[in-house]
Order: structure tokens, then C-alpha cells, then sequence
């Protein structure tokens, strides 16, 4: 058969499977767009290629499939940087395919030219620029491959327009790329491993987001119940046992609670899993459970030994690993270690001020979660609003939290909301927000209303950067610069102008009923909640301090 | 002098594959001594050598190399290695 580069594309993506692809054209992807307006594959246009990326990441997030975007050359290639460096720290599989100037002419400074290639080494687990019109037949599989395998992450794939118009006779089409087999367990890890769990009276599970992309949550349940292990999660790890689950201690770090932390700082034996020691989960890291030893287990053999030296490590599919840990266990009940994190629960507990008034910050989230019900998919941006939700929402289940962990991106939240809904059309799409990180990418306000997507946007007001202004009370001699804005902006208006349904509970006589009523109505809509400027979110581990020097968040003060 | 220690690594051939190495170590500003680079295989792999100071971070350095999609085999050569002997001629 004898097709296009950009026809060879299309029909390679539908090969994969893949079904949506958000994006922009401009002059050097249009051979792309042209073959894409034939396929079957559903095309959505953004307002921003940043917002592509992060409807890319919602899908990829929710269905654990890789998800593509696209993007023209130039701005259309950098407009996308941060959405796949997001990708990369959280390692999310998604594709973005790029137009670059015809082949002859890069190098020459052409219009709209720019080096994706060169910009995107760092921000990506692999990247290509495609020189031939062959290369496409084992690049566009590899990118699939490469992006599912082992630790999962972003691939760029530069394809010159030359390249896309250029036409290739070949006889067969190579088989879809997936993910590859992990690392082979070795045994004596694994019973090494075992062995010191036998032997710890104070273990605790420590649960990351490799939990949840390796799919094996119900094999970190099996194991914390079969040894009667407490378990923390990292903001990435949300949603991979139930919040009221006995054995569930919550979020660890930073914003975690005092509880939770307490514990860490007693355990003896700290079963890290699917995590990296993050500086936010850790805080100072010679203070992170000082009396513990340490097991890791990950798929990516270079975050074994990189912050914290593990006195045992598991390389491989935690998924494999920790199936295999579940017999090689006994059986535990470890009764004293258990009434001790329950006292520790019970004294130190998380602090939710004002949780039963749904104009507060806490307590609109709770009111939401209660109407949103089990199997609502929640997603934030970052900043105040992004840590009491991770603080304080009841997850229920793995794959339901999206949130912008690594990068930490202001700006994530409504696209990813948009991609979460587009995956999941059935499902109840929550989008918590800041008036800080919504207008980083309002412009896909108008992608929202245009595909009438289920997304249930709650934007908490106090016209501020809320986490900035934490820090600077609390660090910075209450010395507040450049973190109020000097006016407000009507947001309720700004929704109506996109064609949005608003709701401001800040005029309701009865806002618990008018949220039911925003909630209740088909497609999108925003739910705007004024708040003070003055409500920090406790506890704080200060940057740089261990987790024990936590500030805020006590009981009986 | 610090000690030194010789990276081999066996690589896919094409223009990228030396930014993404070299990338590696420059965002973590550890520095690269000495680099030798020839085609191997009709000119589909390479061979690179990297002479490199053996700090703390080397052996992170070395699974992050490891990891790259384009490193088909990683080496060390801890007591240095002839191709650096032969460059260092041309040097002084």
C-alpha cells in the first residue's frame, strides 16, 4: 500500500486504540490535521496547546492508557513544554506529536521554527525527531511502547512536514506497541524483604503513585491487612485505600497529619513502595522515620538508593512484588503497634476547621464530595484548595485522584478535568480550584462548554495566591508582597461570557442547596465560594524541617 | 586529583543520542573530562567512552544513563582506559 507520512500517523494511532486527541493545527501539522479530519478518531480543539497536554494527562490519569495530543511547530511546540515536563515528574503516559518546518529548513531560523527536539531532552522519558517517512513505522509503536513501559512517561515525536507529506509503499503494518514485561523479581530480595517485615514490631507502608500505575492497589491492601500494617500515601498515592479504612493513616509530609507523621517518625520498619522520597513527603531527610529501617520497592532502578539508602531493595513491577511479598508474609496482628497509631489518631488528629459550613474552605469540599458521591473522579489545581482536598476528601479508590504532584503546575486542573470527563463520560467530574491557578488556563472554559463535558468546576476565592501568602505569614514577617491581587475579577460573569452555567455561593441565603442545585444540572458548570485571604492550610512542615516540626493543625488550642 | 573513572557505553547512532547524554550530566552540573566517541557496526551504533570524576552521584549517574532509551550497554572502567592514554598524547 502506498499512504502519507501524516495518513501513516492516523492510522498507526488507530491501531493503538486510541479513540480522542486534543489539540491545535497551524502550517506545519496541517498534512496531520488533514489525514486526522478522514479517521475516526474524535478531534478536540483547544484554546491553548498547554491545555491539550493536561486533557491528555486527565485522560491518561483516569484510564491509565496512553493519551496523544498535538501541536503545530514553534508556539505550538513550546506551549506545550509544561504539560509533558507535569507528565514526566508524575510519570503519566502520554504522546504529544509536534509539526516542525520541512527538513531543509530546519536549522535556517524559519517561520514558526524552533528546536522541540533540543527543548523537550529533559522534560521527557524518550523523544524523537523523524527524518523519514519509514522511521514512522517503528517510531510511532516504539512511542507506545516506551511511554506504558517499566516507569511510564511522556514522548515527544517531532515529525518535519516533509516528512508528513512524504509517501511510503510498504506491505505491512507493524504490530501496536504496549507495555513490555518488568524487570524479573529476584527471590532472595523479595524473602530478605519478607523477613524483616516478619521481624518489625512498628512497620508502616509508605504508598506512592507506582501503586496505581502499576495497578496493584488491592495487592498493598491484601498485604497491610494480612500483617497488620498501617499505610501513608503520597499526594500521588490518594485513592489507593479507602480514607476510612482502619488501617489508613492518610497523607504523609508536608501538609500531611500530625498523626500520620507522628507515627512515621515511631516506625521501625518503613515498606516504601512505589515512591521516590519527595522533599515534600520527606522534609529533611536525615529527620524521615529516624528509627526505621528502610525497604524500597520500584520498577525504576534509579530512584533505588537515590535519597534514602534502602537496607533492602526490590527492583521490578510493584504489582509483582508485592503479590509476592502477600505469601511470603505471616500472618500478624501486631495489636500493640496498631493501639499505638490509634492513640496517636486520637490525639493528634486532622484538624478540619468548620467542616459542616459549605462556604468554608474544608467544608465546601466536603458538602461536594457527599452530593458527588463514590464514583466521582476529583481533580484540583495546585495550591491551598489542591492540599485540603488532599487532606480532607474521602478517596475511595485508586485512579479517582488527578492532581498535579511532581511539577506541582497551577493551571492543571480544569484541562485534566476536561480529559478526565472525556475518558470517563459517565462519571461526575469535580474540579477544584483557586482563583490563582484557574486563570492560568481559562481559556479552555470555552473546550468545556464546547464538548458540554461533565465537569463540576468549585472555585474557592480569596483573590490571592493563597500558598504563597501562607508563606510569606508564616516565614517572611507577615511581609505580603505580590501574592494579593490588587482587584477582583467577576468569575461568575467570566463563566457566563464562556457559555458556562455559575453559580456564587457567596449570595446564597441557603448555599448547601444551591450547591445541590448547581450539582445536580447536566454539563459543565462553576461554582464560585469567596473565602479569606487568612485561612492557612495546617498542619505545615516549614521547607527545609523535618516532618516532626510540624506548625499548626492541633487539637485543644 | 580526584579519582577517575571511564564510562563505555554502547549507543544507538543518530544525531540526539549525545544531547541526551550529555544533558544527563550537565543538569545535575556534573562534569564530563573527556569524551571519545566512534561508529561501530557499519556505522548503526557507536561506542562513547566518557571520562568522568567518580563522585558520590556516579553511580546514580550511571542507572540514569542506563535508563535512556538510545544506551544499549553500560561499562566502567574504574583503572582508566587506552583511549584516553592515546587523546592525552595530543594534549600535552
Amino acid at each position: 500500500m502506498k499512504l502519507s507520512g501524516a495518513e501513516i500517523i492516523i492510522k498507526l494511532l488507530e491501531r493503538q486504540g486510541v479513540e480522542t486527541i486534543a489539540g491545535i493545527p497551524g502550517g506545519a501539522n496541517l498534512p496531520l490535521y488533514d489525514a486526522l479530519s478522514h479517521s475516526s478518531i474524535r478531534h478536540i480543539l483547544t484554546r491553548h496547546e498547554q491545555g491539550a497536554g493536561f486533557i491528555a494527562q486527565g485522560m491518561a490519569r483516569v484510564s491509565g492508557q496512553p493519551a496523544v495530543f498535538f501541536a503545530t511547530s514553534g508556539p505550538g511546540a513550546t506551549n506545550t513544554l509544561t504539560a509533558i515536563a507535569d507528565a514526566k515528574l508524575d510519570s503519566i503516559p502520554i504522546i504529544c506529536i509536534t509539526g516542525q518546518v520541512p527538513l531543509a529548513m530546519i536549522g535556517t531560523d524559519a517561520f514558526q521554527e524552533v528546536d522541540t527536539y533540543g527543548l523537550s531532552v529533559p522534560i521527557t522519558k524518550h523523544n524523537y525527531l523523524v527524518r523519514s517517512v519509514d522511521e514512522l513505522l517503528h517510531v510511532i509503536p516504539d512511542a507506545f511502547r516506551i511511554a506504558v513501559s517499566g516507569r511510564p512517561g511522556p514522548v515527544v515525536i517531532d515529525v518535519p512536514k516533509d516528512v508528513q507529506t512524504a509517501m511510503l509503499d510498504f506491505e505491512a503494518w507493524p504490530e501496536p506497541g504496549g507495555r513490555t514485561a518488568g524487570p524479573e523479581l529476584m527471590a532472595p530480595e523479595l524473602s530478605h524483604a519478607a523477613r524483616m517485615i516478619d521481624e518489625a514490631e512498628r512497620p508502616i507502608l509508605y504508598l506512592g503513585g507506582g501503586v496505581i500505575q502499576s495497578g496493584s492497589s488491592e495487592q498493598a491492601l491484601a498485604l497491610a491487612e494480612r500483617a497488620s500494617i498501617p499505610c501513608a500515601f503520597t499526594l500521588m498515592g490518594l485513592g489507593i485505600m479507602p480514607m476510612d479504612h482502619p488501617l489508613c493513616m492518610g497523607m504523609l509530609g508536608m501538609h500531611g497529619a500530625r498523626h500520620t507523621n507522628l507515627a512515621l517518625e515511631r516506625c521501625d520498619l518503613l515498606i516504601a513502595v512505589g515512591v521516590r522520597f519527595d522533599d515534600r513527603a520527606t522534609g529533611k531527610v536525615p529527620g524521615f522515620c529516624p528509627n526505621a529501617r528502610v525497604i524500597h520497592m520500584d520498577i525504576d532502578p534509579s530512584e533505588l538508593d537515590k535519597i534514602k539508602n534502602a537496607h533492602a531493595s526490590v527492583t521490578g513491577d510493584v504489582a509483582d512484588s508485592l503479590k509476592g511479598l502477600f505469601s511470603l508474609v505471616e500472618r500478624a496482628d501486631r495489636g500493640a503497634w496498631l493501639d499505638e497509631v490509634a492513640a496517636l489518631k486520637r490525639d493528634h488528629p486532622m484538624i478540619i476547621p468548620n467542616g459542616d459550613d459549605p462556604c468554608s474552605p474544608y467544608g465546601i469540599i466536603l458538602r461536594a464530595a457527599e452530593l458527588a458521591g463514590e464514583d466521582a473522579i476529583v481533580c484540583t489545581d495546585v495550591g491551598q484548595h489542591q492540599m485540603r482536598t488532599a487532606q480532607a476528601y474521602p478517596f475511595s479508590h485508586p485512579r479517582q485522584w488527578l492532581t498535579s504532584g511532581g511539577l506541582g503546575t497551577m493551571g492543571f486542573g480544569m484541562p485534566a478535568a476536561i480529559g478526565a470527563a472525556l475518558a470517563a463520560p459517565d462519571r461526575m467530574v469535580l474540579c477544584f480550584t483557586g482563583d490563582g491557578s484557574i486563570m492560568m488556563n481559562i481559556q479552555d472554559l470555552a473546550t468545556a462548554m464546547e464538548h458540554d463535558v461533565n465537569v463540576k468546576i468549585i472555585l474557592t476565592n480569596n483573590n490571592a495566591l493563597g500558598l504563597v501568602r501562607q508563606q510569606q505569614d508564616l516565614f517572611y514577617g507577615k511581609r505580603y508582597f505580590a501574592s494579593d491581587y490588587a482587584r477582583r475579577v467577576d468569575f461568575v460573569k467570566i463563566a457566563e461570557g464562556f457559555g458556562i452555567r455559575a453559580w456564587d455561593l457567596g449570595t446564597s441565603g441557603d448555599p448547601g442547596a444551591m450547591l445541590a442545585e448547581a450539582m445536580a444540572q447536566p454539563g459543565p458548570c462553576l461554582i464560585h465560594v469567596p473565602i479569606s485571604p487568612d485561612e492557612p492550610v495546617y498542619p505545615m512542615v516549614p521547607p527545609g524541617a523535618a516532618n516532626s516540626e510540624m506548625i499548626g493543625g492541633e487539637a485543644n488550642v | 586529583m580526584c579519582k577517575q573513572t571511564v564510562i563505555e557505553l554502547t549507543v544507538n547512532n543518530h544525531p540526539g543520542v549525545m544531547s541526551h547524554i550529555c544533558g544527563l550530566f550537565a543538569r545535575r552540573a556534573y562534569n564530563v573530562e573527556g569524551i571519545a566517541c566512534m561508529p561501530v557496526n557499519g556505522g548503526g551504533r557507536s561506542m562513547i567512552w566518557l571520562l568522568v570524576n567518580a563522585d558520590q552521584r556516579l553511580d546514580q549517574m550511571i542507572k540514569q544513563v542506563d535508563k535512556l532509551e538510545d544506551v544499549l550497554a553500560v561499562g566502567r572502567h574504574d583503572s582508566g582506559h587506552e583511549v584516553f592514554d592515546k587523546m592525552a598524547e595530543f594534549v600535552g
